[in-house]
């Protein structure tokens, strides 16, 4: 085939869109989208990394704040949340052996997702609103610095998500437990019952002889315990939004509400504990279930220490619900016992937790080798890296002595938050990418090998020194949300700079292999209708 | 005195040396992975070991740093402390408002930052003139916000907000707001 071939239908003309049911179809659009706006939050990241060696000209303060706000909203809504509800919504009926409980209900997480990201990122670039993801009260209400107007469409557009995210806990949660039709009724009690982990927990308590079977499987497991975080953190950011709207919207009538009349450190308090449900919550959650499942499909074995692997999906869970004093541990008017309680020792569970998840993805590895390092297998292991450099950063800035000369500094963003999103999520996803390819395209080749070892080694490379340099920087004093004009910390950002260009070349790299392995035809093709069963996973003759 | 500076350098090391044992365990891992020999099962002991020494290091660490650091127990139990020195800061339109130009302390008093917002959530903190942190807090408003330190060297430092509140906050600096110096005799 001609290169101009292979762009046009994809590699060997392999990818047949026609051949793909509505939730392939549905699948490989979360991605498409998912992709694009990782895109969005790349060359966002890039402009920041040319702005903190020299702040350019063209973009004035307030743009870049409104940059800085919009980055992580893009990245965590628009990319991460597009792929992983995407392939969850493909993955709980797949291994459900079920049909998805509602098709339409899942068409319409696409299109609140897609829709919301944009209108946020979009009011953000138009009206410059920029309290950052924080919003420490009142400062998303301080309209002396921000528009109103632009706002309240930011927080339409991060309703719009909320709303998304909340049909997709529903499509969750009624696939485990509803009874499809035709079958015999489904006990949907005890299917939620083991999906939470609750008859994990009486078995407990059970003798052996009356324990009880697992009636879902690991995978769904750590999916609908991470959608139960999910689910938390939708409604508190949704509950914020209304409140911040409310403010909004008497200003515009007219009418300037008090400030006062809401705490600041109750506030705070109360959106970093909605907030925590993401960071140490579902992406740790979804992570160890998605390694679990990668472990089990590439060696073909049972994962080992399952029960333990549960357990600490549980307790995952839980400490997830407690954690969110760590990131008041310098607020001085925050009570000391919650500050070592909730911020020092329950956090230092996630090493625990997060440990256990490590171990046990080795440990299932090891078992079955000799292996072929493919593709799925360097980025998992990519992955379990990524979190093994982040989650003790993070307990070492999750410390009252350490966190007074740490905190708001790089070394929060760089080390920890950059180092676990793009390393340990972002490889870890593309692991699945990997994975559930040749199954979503119904056997679509890849176009090169050689380009997915670049994206490894690019994103590898560029994301670890990207978090070290910035962490650097961070030790010695750079904080994470200030523009430096005399280039005090310049050799750091220039480092860290290039390390960012090699994970913007390992996205080509990627983008490039994905777009030539299914073709512009296929790429279009993913967006018309399927004429296919909604309730068919994969076409009746490949099952 | 084991001051901020000493701190941040142990956890460079530390840490550094952190990430080159996993990165080349998980080079090592990834290597052995690949190669033909005999598949030989993880034993449940070094397992439960892992967990046993995991739990050891996430709670030792917090005790290691509450007797080692010492601004950790003064921090906590600041309250009892009698200082040598008050300093009442406000914030306020994305500006400190200083008692005096600058504020001066003798070396090893405990000078206690009482900063208090009228408007937003800002942040307080002190940086050495090669920019290096000392020390920060959050500043928020309609709250007590103070921070008790004991300065054991002279030097010059200046006063930053460490947090964020709109575009005009990062203009938020008083250079050399604070000078220590050595104590002499009254």
């Amino acid at each position: 085939m001609t290169f101009k071939d292979t762009f046009l239908n994809g590699e060997q003309g392999l990818f047949k869109p026609a051949s793909l049911t509505p939730m392939q179809k549905l699948v490989l659009r979360f991605v498409v989208v998912g992709l694009l706006y990782y895109a969005f939050a790349v060359v966002e990241g890039m402009i920041m990394r040319i702005y903190q060696i020299e702040p350019i000209t063209s973009i004035p303060d307030y743009q870049y704040y409104a940059i800085l706000t919009a980055h992580p909203l893009v990245g965590i809504f628009g990319a991460t949340y597009s792929l992983v509800f995407g392939a969850f919504l493909f993955l709980v009926p797949f291994l459900m052996k079920k049909p998805l409980w509602s098709f339409k209900l899942a068409h319409w997480t696409f299109l609140l997702v897609t829709i919301g990201t944009f209108t946020f990122w979009f009011a953000g670039f138009i009206s410059h609103f920029a309290p950052l993801y924080t919003l420490y009260w009142p400062l998303p209400a301080d309209f002396t610095q921000f528009s109103p107007l632009g706002g309240t469409f930011f927080v339409l557009g991060i309703a719009l998500v909320m709303v998304g995210t909340v049909f997709f806990v529903i499509n969750v949660f009624k696939t485990i437990a509803y009874t499809p039709e035709g079958w015999e009724k489904q006990p949907a009690g005890a299917l939620l019952g083991s999906a939470l982990g609750l008859s994990g927990l009486k078995n407990l308590f059970r003798k052996k002889e009356d324990k009880k079977e697992h009636l879902v499987s690991l995978p769904v497991a750590a999916i609908a315990r991470g959608t139960v975080d999910t689910a938390f953190n939708a409604g508190i950011i949704l509950f914020t939004g209304v409140l911040i709207l409310v403010y909004m919207i008497a200003h515009l009538f007219g009418q300037d509400l008090k400030h006062t009349a809401v705490d600041a450190l109750l506030y705070k308090n109360w959106f970093w504990w909605g907030l925590d449900l993401i960071a140490d919550g579902l992406v740790l959650i979804f992570v160890a279930g998605t390694w679990y499942l990668l472990a089990t499909l590439i060696t073909g074995k049972k994962l080992f220490m399952e029960n333990w692997a549960r357990a600490a999906l549980f307790v995952e869970m839980v400490v997830s619900w407690t954690v969110w004093s760590h990131h008041l541990l310098s607020d001085q008017a925050q009570p000391g016992i919650l500050k070592v309680m909730s911020g020092e020792m329950v956090t230092a569970f996630e090493l625990i937790t997060q440990g256990l998840a490590f171990f046990i993805t080795l440990a299932t590895l090891w078992s079955a080798r000799p292996l072929q390092m493919t593709n799925p297998l360097k980025f998992l292991l990519g992955g379990l890296l990524g979190f093994a450099l982040a989650v003790p950063a993070g307990i070492m800035q999750a410390d009252i002595g350490l966190n007074r000369i740490l905190h708001n500094t790089q070394w929060i963003i760089g080390p920890h938050v950059h180092v676990a999103v793009l390393v340990g999520l972002t490889m870890t996803l593309y692991s699945a990418v990997y994975t559930l390819f040749p199954i979503v395209t119904n056997g679509a080749k890849l176009y090169s090998q050689k380009l997915a070892t670049f994206h490894f080694w690019a994103h590898l490379i560029g994301g670890i020194g990207m978090g070290a340099f910035m962490g650097m920087a961070g030790l010695k004093g750079m904080l994470r949300r200030a523009i430096y004009f005399d280039g005090e910390f310049n050799l750091y950002m220039i480092l860290a700079g290039l390390c960012g260009t090699l994970l913007l070349l390992a996205f080509l790299a990627f983008f490039i292999n994905i777009v030539m392995s299914v073709g512009l035809k296929g790429v279009i093709g993913i967006f018309t209708p399927s004429k296919l069963n909604a309730k068919d996973l994969l076409p009746a003759e490949s099952k | 005195m084991v001051d901020s500076e000493i701190v941040l350098n142990g956890q460079t090391y530390a840490y550094t040396a952190y990430a080159v044992v996993i990165i080349l365990l998980i080079g090592w891992f990834g290597i052995k992975l690949t190669k033909q020999g005999k598949s030989s099962a993880v034993s449940n002991g070094l397992f439960y070991t892992f967990v046993g020494f995991l739990t050891v290091l996430g709670v030792s660490l917090h005790i290691i740093t509450y007797n080692t650091i010492p601004w950790v127990p003064s921090d906590l139990n600041r309250s009892d402390i009698k200082p040598d020195k008050v300093f009442s800061i406000t914030v306020g339109n994305h500006k400190f408002i200083l008692p005096s130009e600058k504020l001066m302390v003798d070396v090893n008093d405990k000078v206690l930052f009482d900063v208090s917002s009228s408007d937003l959530t800002y942040g307080f903190g002190l940086f050495r003139e090669d920019n290096s942190m000392l020390f920060q807090m959050q500043v928020v408003p309609g709250h007590k916000n103070d921070i008790l330190w004991m300065f054991d060297k002279p030097g010059k430092y200046s006063i930053r907000s460490t947090e964020y509140s709109g575009p005009k906050g990062n203009a938020m600096i008083v250079k050399n707001a604070v000078e220590v110096t050595a104590k002499t005799n009254k």
